[in-house]
């Protein structure tokens, strides 16, 4: 199953191996006709407004302006209502180092979001601690924190790299089961079974 | 700067006079003085501006150096005080001084544990409430993870902040309440869309009117300055562009300005030109995101999509030449990374010649609206004198009537053969803020347009030693970034890294003076002072 987004090409996409066997992995078991209908339909209007959630703590952020603005538009893709409000938006663009100070805030923010969330770690900073890696004061990566759907790498991601990331969540959404699997709750002993360090700080 | 020496010497027999690498007078007092040598600098001398506070370690002892500046002759001097006690280290506090120490002396209390006797407010700054340590002190562990662990339960608040008095001789500890006990206090931020990135202000307000502003800092602090001392000179420069991610050229200027006289290095024209020139257009790609952004947080979102048309075009123009939109890291020791790219002249010139044209459609769309007129006149106003005190320097200070730009008061590089004007409000309101920042815009142009077609032939960057080592003493050097006065002191013991790098950014002033600026006003008038005063929080927090 070719799963792509908008007018790309289906070879533009450089991971087409990883979406392949998780679109296999999913539908080992097969697919009901009613529900994987319903699925297509509702995965085609999700995918296609996904709304972020404005939360820039500090370089990438800019970057994630640019891409609100006229030269990179991503009005063009549906992801332009960016809400101040997590309990409005589908997922969340970590634009930015996360320290100590901002963790609980954070994960508060996360934990706001409404089902189902996701998350881009965008920026160096976000997926491991960056140039600050070695600071007192900055955590080593948000995947210690919250569960990360994509990776932006970049320091910060050209906008063109935060199109092509979001893209690829988009692409996740068009092959998940929604009504079958991914509409539920991850219960907090279940998250801290997969996240030790953060179970370790709780 | 000799009669202050002789003024000071009469007065106090006990200060002890010398001078930085920098040339910078350096007055050493003993901390039973230090208030009395403060007001006499103030009131007889003229040193009314309080640039900075660093806080040094020694081993030994602990110490703080009070960097001061004229504002009629610009002369800086400095005054160091130290204790040798480290286990209840106190410095008899300035804040009644220069309102801005209340905050520089709370920053050097939570980096080194130096306690301020009489300072109103002795909390910690950037840290939380339950942080164990010192980070920038010399024997603190900063590699060990079990130390401050990372914790996602909300840190732990408290309602009362800690003064430290003299009763009998003594320094006794008291209690003092930030709030009146009727008062109704709205949080906002971290996570708020006007606060411009990652602070937070705990509001108490009368109805809709704010009586008072707590600020809390920290959410992106990132230790930079300790971070620094593990790295070679050339590795600390790249940090700089993550501060003030507008300034990253002009920060990098100050950096390598001050390496280079450190280590004796001169470099060539052209590298002087070419740094200058990048820094005017960082200059007005900032202040166009400033007025896309803070027209957005009025409500008039289409002047973002305006003003970042330009923005784009002068990122394109550095991309080409340096290679990346955001963190240049292009001014290094010695000149810049790389040569200017062969199109940079005409695309300059492509730049110059439709920038009149958008600021006067800037100007037509949002400075002339009449509801832009009612939210920013008179709203969130800045007498001159608080300007000073507060020590509010770059646009916001000029907007107050503070001629504070360090490209005419203390020029460097090639500033003073350039022809550019200063530009001054005096009304001291959010209106006149944004005006200035306009004016600025065309006076960067102005300064590119006489050096555009004089790029001097040359070397871009001179050889530097592989390894560079600087000889051991103590450095300040001043720069004026997008936000204002951008400082850095550097100590140095002789190696390859820096002792201390101390970095004095302009935004946390801006910051410190929320709450007096804001006092009375309405709290949507909140969001209007906040985005005039354009603070950027990466810079403030470090």
């Amino acid at each position: 199953m070719e799963v792509t987004c908008k007018s790309m090409p289906y070879e533009a996409f450089k991971d087409n191996e990883y979406i392949e066997s998780l679109v296999k992995e999913l539908q080992e078991s097969g697919t009901n006709v009613v529900v994987g209908a319903f699925d297509k339909l509702i995965n085609w209007g999700r995918s296609n407004s996904l709304w972020p959630l404005t939360f820039a703590t500090s370089c990438c952020g800019i970057e994630f302006v640019s891409l609100g603005a006229a030269r990179f538009d991503m009005a063009r893709f549906g992801w332009e209502v960016a809400r101040a409000s997590p309990r409005q938006a589908d997922f969340m663009m970590v634009a930015g180092t996360i320290v100590n100070r901002m963790v609980p805030v954070f994960r508060r923010l996360y934990d706001q979001l409404a089902e189902p969330k996701y998350v881009i770690a965008c920026g160096s900073c976000a997926i491991s601690g960056g140039p600050f890696r070695r600071s007192y004061h900055v955590a080593k990566g948000i995947e210690e924190i919250v569960p990360v759907d994509v990776f932006i790498p970049g320091c910060p991601p050209r906008p063109e790299a935060m199109i092509y990331g979001i893209m690829q969540l988009s692409r996740k959404l068009k092959v998940e089961k929604f009504f079958g699997g991914v509409n539920r709750q991850e219960s907090r002993e279940e998250f801290f079974k997969s996240h030790p360090i953060a179970a370790d700080a709780d | 700067m000799a009669n202050i020496q002789d003024t000071i010497a009469k007065k106090f027999p006990a200060a002890a006079f010398a001078a930085d690498n920098s040339a910078i007078p350096q007055i050493t007092i003993d901390d039973a003085n230090l208030h009395s040598l403060a007001l006499c600098l103030r009131d007889d001398c003229g040193m009314d501006y309080l640039v900075t506070i660093v806080g040094v370690d020694h081993g030994q002892s602990l110490g703080a150096i009070y960097y001061l500046m004229s504002t009629t002759t610009h002369e800086l001097c400095s005054v160091a005080v130290s204790t040798s006690n480290r286990e209840h280290p106190y410095i008899h506090s300035v804040a009644d001084v220069w309102h801005i120490a209340e905050i520089f002396e709370r920053e050097v209390y939570d980096f080194f544990g130096i306690i301020f006797v009489n300072n109103p407010d002795m909390r910690r700054l950037f840290l939380s409430i339950d942080w164990k340590g010192f980070p920038l002190r010399k024997d603190y562990d900063d590699q060990d993870p079990k130390l401050n662990p990372i914790s996602i339960e909300s840190e732990r608040q408290s309602d009362f902040t800690d003064v430290y008095v003299e009763k009998n001789g003594k320094v006794v500890k008291t209690e003092r309440a930030i709030f009146q006990p009727d008062d109704f206090v709205v949080n906002i931020g971290p996570q708020h869309p006007a606060t411009h990135g990652v602070l937070r202000f705990r509001t108490a307000v009368d109805g809709e009117t704010i009586k008072k502003i707590d600020v809390y800092m920290g959410y992106i602090h990132r230790g930079v300055e300790k971070l620094c001392e593990k790295l070679n000179y050339p590795q600390t420069l790249h940090f700089l562009d993550r501060l003030d991610y507008f300034s990253g050229h002009n920060y990098h200027h100050c950096l390598c300005n001050l390496y280079e006289k450190a280590a004796g290095i001169e470099i060539s024209r052209r590298a002087k030109v070419i740094r200058v020139l990048m820094d005017e257009l960082a200059r007005i790609a900032s202040h166009c995101l400033f007025i896309g952004t803070y027209c957005m947080d009025l409500g008039a979102t289409t002047m973002l999509f305006y003003t970042l048309r330009v923005r784009e075009q002068i990122l394109d123009i550095m991309e080409k030449t340096c290679g990346a939109r955001m963190t240049f890291n292009y001014p290094c020791i010695g000149g810049v990374m790389q040569d200017l790219h062969e199109d940079f002249v005409k695309d300059v010139k492509a730049l110059l010649a439709v920038l009149p044209a958008n600021i006067k459609e800037y100007n037509k769309i949002f400075t002339g609206n009449v509801i832009a007129k009612n939210r920013m006149e008179g709203v969130g106003t800045l007498s001159r004198e608080d300007a000073i005190a507060y020590g509010v320097t770059g646009p916001s200070g000029r907007a107050s009537g503070w001629a504070c730009d360090v490209r005419k008061t203390r020029p460097y590089s090639i500033y003073s053969e350039l022809d550019f004007e200063e530009c001054l409000a005096t009304e001291g309101d959010s209106m006149a803020r944004f005006k200035v920042r306009i004016a600025e815009m065309e006076q960067s142009a102005r300064i590119i347009e006489q050096l555009i077609d004089n790029i001097p032939e040359g070397e871009y960057c001179v050889k530097v030693p592989k390894v560079l080592k600087l000889p051991a003493g103590q450095w300040f050097e001043m720069v004026e970034g997008c936000r204002g006065t951008f400082a850095i002191y550097l100590e140095s013991d002789g190696g390859t890294k820096p002792a201390r790098l101390k970095i004095a950014p302009p935004c946390l002033p801006l910051a410190a003076v929320v709450d007096h600026i804001t006092q009375g006003s309405k709290i949507a008038d909140l969001i209007t002072i906040g985005g005039s005063l354009d603070y950027i929080v990466p810079d403030m927090d470090r």
